[in-house]
């Protein structure tokens, strides 16, 4: 079992949670995830690392709140316990000194950025972050992303507050300035992911995706997950979570992922709407 | 004493009736039928059947127990030498193991060691396990990676002879494709646990959820026990690399297996993880795998069930008495057929799958005729759902952490005669040394390995 210690709620439908996981906080790495399941009859669910403190044995996730188990999750309290915890999975990112890396995340996609940012500086580069939601209200972890960051612009979808408009449309401005920009890292809904991809790739710049697929085992043995990368199946699980955005065929993975609508739908019972982004 | 030339029948929920549910179909013996059946036993001098069983169960022993009535002592005898009696009383594929050696064989049916093996485990299972007086204990710490058949007989085995074991598992439960592959309608999940229990009874402690090769190293492992047996299985699917395969309703049998049973889909939305099955499924190939996919799919309310193999019934790896369970159930099948394409609806879900004919040419390296597409014979089939089941290869996830393990062709590891793997210490057995192979040789490689671990902790 797996303690919660701290179940915050950041902004309408997401929530920041502290699990107690020693094993898992002392080798998580950015980039990596894990996957949960709050109890006997749960679905294993798929979530990025935030953050983690390795004296304390402490993890960190944020998640919105879309379905039944992420609801169910929200609902938790400290002193609460959630069945299972597997971690680290995925491959972590690869952190080089690079020179400069803009790092982007969008909606849910902000606090993956978060770890990935500040190793990044770390390692020496300069930072540009990206973030971006759909309205103020929605924006988190604004605070966190500036401290590791040298440099943030914020978006939002309908421009009350900051940039109005998509986060490529900020990064497609910084390339146009003329900057050299030696990586891109993006993470966030999959039409974002792909935004971004179309307006690097004309320039030639690498930029690195994080994938989110329906998964179940998470260690690559169902192949639930897959994805066509550069013309091949790839286990978005073993072989990902991170790819070279300009390969992945995103399309095919947007129709993927919605292919338990009406189950999911039925799972929740309909009761609740929530603002839910698709893919 | 004339003895009887067939074997007893084993009473099966009939095929209507068992379609709809997911209840066992094999409802074993009663009492007298099992010491009926226990009495035609020769006890023949030579024990050709022992020879038979990869883990050398005294059968003629235990046989005679059953047919005196002694159920308490037949299961001990079995327990011997077998850890996981229920389950292979079950699955083993015993017509081609200790039932084909059977003297009875010879003149008329073999000897249904099976099913009498099966009675007296079920017989055991009614009581609970008291927890035993532990052996001597050597003090020795031995690490099991995966819980599948391997890992648990070395893992009760190693208990027995006073060692201290822990098993570590990558799933949040035990049994490896005994809980995750094989139905329930074949193999209660309750029987699986039942059989856990057993083992942990011995002494044996379980950690779920910990993925060797990410959590912790196998070097790590060495460092912490004095020897470490890997039993991680084949879990990785083989694809048909055709295109429109990434297509949605379009499964792996891991993947849909896995959300039925390990996830028990079955019973969704009162469980939360679905599955969606389609009135026409066509599950390829005819393994014991696909013909427990297409049986899945018809009790998950399939109209029409397809089996789709490339080569014809009698090339077909499944048990026959798997076949004949499927067909009995209304599943079809529809040999020399290929599938070269899929296509899809505009969200993305599969629709079509277009196949080519085959034709059998010269057998090949595996002895079985080699099936050759004839060319031009293309055609479409409707479809909605499809299962991939060709087949499954070592998870490379393991092998890829830890540096100096040699793996060979196909990603299994490497391992001597005494199932010891190129790094001293860690020792390595079942599917992830033959490929996918069966639940008794699985267990037959991890009682050896726990006799050779043993060997070498001892010595240490
Ligand atoms: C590697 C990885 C990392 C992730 N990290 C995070 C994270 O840090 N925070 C977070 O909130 N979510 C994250 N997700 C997504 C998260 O796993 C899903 O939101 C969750 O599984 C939904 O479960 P549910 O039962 O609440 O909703 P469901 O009822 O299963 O689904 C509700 C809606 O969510 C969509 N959905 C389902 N599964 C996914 C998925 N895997 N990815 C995207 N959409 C999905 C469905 O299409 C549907 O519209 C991650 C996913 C992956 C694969
Ligand atoms: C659907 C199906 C039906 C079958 N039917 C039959 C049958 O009727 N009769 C028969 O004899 N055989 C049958 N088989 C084959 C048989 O089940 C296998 O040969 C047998 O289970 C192999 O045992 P194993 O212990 O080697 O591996 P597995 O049973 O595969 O167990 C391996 C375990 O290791 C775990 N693992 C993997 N990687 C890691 C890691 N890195 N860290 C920790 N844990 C890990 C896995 O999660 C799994 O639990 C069937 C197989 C399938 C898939
Ligand atoms: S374990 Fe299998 S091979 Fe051995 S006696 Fe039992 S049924 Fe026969
Ligand atoms: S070979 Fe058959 S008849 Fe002979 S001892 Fe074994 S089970 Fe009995
Ligand atoms: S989730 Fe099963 S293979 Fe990736």
């Amino acid at each position: 079992m797996y303690e919660i210690l701290r179940n915050e709620k950041l902004a309408e439908d997401t929530h920041l949670m502290e699990i107690g996981a020693p094993m898992v906080a002392e080798r998580i790495k950015p980039g990596n995830f894990v996957i949960l399941r709050i109890s006997e009859k749960g679905e294993r669910i798929p979530m990025s690392v935030f953050d983690f403190d390795r004296n304390k044995g402490v993890l960190t996730i944020v998640f919105k709140v879309v379905g039944k188990t992420t609801k169910d999750l929200s609902s938790l309290k400290e002193g609460d316990s959630i069945m299972n915890f597997v971690g680290p999975l995925g491959n972590p990112t690869e952190i080089e000194k690079f020179g400069t890396v803009v790092c982007i995340g969008g909606g849910i996609g902000i606090p993956p950025i978060y770890p990935i940012a500040r190793e990044m500086r770390k390692a020496g580069n300069k930072v540009i972050s990206i973030i971006g939601a759909r309205r103020k209200y929605l924006l988190i972890l604004e605070d966190e992303i500036k401290s590791v960051s040298d440099e943030l612009h914020v978006t939002t979808d309908d421009g009350s507050y900051g940039h109005k408009g998509f986060v490529s449309d900020v990064l497609n401005m910084i390339i146009r300035e003329g900057r050299k920009i030696d990586r891109v890292i993006a993470v966030g809904p999959l039409v974002m992911m792909k935004a971004v991809c179309d307006v690097t790739k004309p320039h030639g710049i690498k930029t690195i995706v994080s994938l989110n697929p329906i998964m179940v085992d998470g260690t690559g043995m169902c192949g639930c997950c897959r994805v066509t990368v550069g013309g091949e199946t790839k286990f978005v699980c073993v072989d990902g979570p991170e790819f070279d955005g300009h390969e992945v065929d995103f399309d095919n993975l947007i129709l993927r992922n919605n292919r338990f609508l009406e189950e999911e739908e039925k799972a929740k019972g309909g009761c609740y709407g929530s603002e839910k982004e698709k893919a | 004493m004339g003895v009887k030339k067939k074997k007893h029948k084993m009473p099966e929920q009939n095929p209507k009736g068992r379609i709809q549910n997911f209840r066992e179909v094999a409802l074993g013996y009663d009492k007298r039928t099992a010491v009926e059946e226990a009495k035609r036993c020769l006890h023949c001098v030579n024990k050709p059947c022992v020879e038979g069983c990869p883990v050398g169960i005294d059968i003629p022993a235990f046989v005679k127990l059953v047919s005196q009535g002694d159920f308490d002592s037949a299961i001990r005898k079995i327990r011997e030498k077998s850890n996981l009696p229920a389950v292979c009383g079950r699955v083993c594929p015993y017509e081609r193991q200790c039932e084909e050696v059977c003297t009875l064989g010879k003149t008329g049916e073999p000897l249904g060691i099976g099913h009498l093996e099966r009675f007296v485990s079920d017989h055991e299972m009614k009581k609970v396990f008291k927890k035993k007086k532990p052996p001597e204990q050597t003090g020795k710490k031995i690490a099991v990676v995966g819980s599948g058949p391997a890992g648990l007989t070395c893992a009760g085995d190693l208990a027995k002879m006073g060692h201290k074991v822990t098993v570590f598992e990558a799933l949040h439960e035990g049994g490896g494709v005994l809980t995750y592959g094989i139905p329930e309608f074949r193999l209660p999940k309750e029987i699986v646990r039942s059989e856990i229990n057993y083992i942990k009874s011995l002494g044996v402690r379980m950690e779920y959820d910990m993925v060797i090769g990410k959590i912790i190293t196998v070097e790590e492992l060495k460092r912490d026990y004095d020897a470490v047996f890997i039993g991680t299985g084949a879990g990785l699917p083989y694809w048909l690399k055709v295109p429109g395969e990434n297509l949605n309703n379009i499964y792996s049998s891991n993947e849909f297996l896995t959300r039925v049973n390990l996830m028990k889909a079955y019973r969704f939305p009162e469980y939360d993880t679905p599955v969606r099955v389609g009135k026409r499924v066509v599950t390829i190939g005819a393994g014991n795998v696909s013909v427990d996919c297409a049986r899945t799919a018809l009790r998950l309310g399939a109209r029409e069930s397809i089996i789709a193999y490339r080569r014809t019934e009698k090339e077909a790896p499944a048990r026959i008495e798997e076949i004949q369970h499927a067909k009995e159930e209304g599943v079809k099948f529809r040999f020399l057929t290929q599938p070269v394409s899929f296509t899809g609806n505009k969200e993305g879900e599969v629709r079509k799958m277009e196949c080519i004919r085959m034709k059998l040419g010269e057998p090949d390296e595996t002895g079985r005729r080699r099936p050759i597409p004839i060319k031009g014979s293309n055609f479409t089939m409707n479809v909605d759902t499809v299962i991939i089941a060709i087949g499954e290869r070592p998870n490379p996830l393991l092998a890829k952490a830890t540096k100096d393990l040699k793996t060979a062709e196909r990603g299994i590891i490497e391992v001597d005669e005494n199932q010891i793997t190129s790094i001293p210490g860690v020792f390595a057995g079942g599917d992830i040394t033959t490929g996918a192979a069966t639940v008794i040789l699985a267990m037959g490689a991890g009682k050896k390995a726990a006799e050779a671990i043993d060997k070498y902790v001892r010595k240490g």
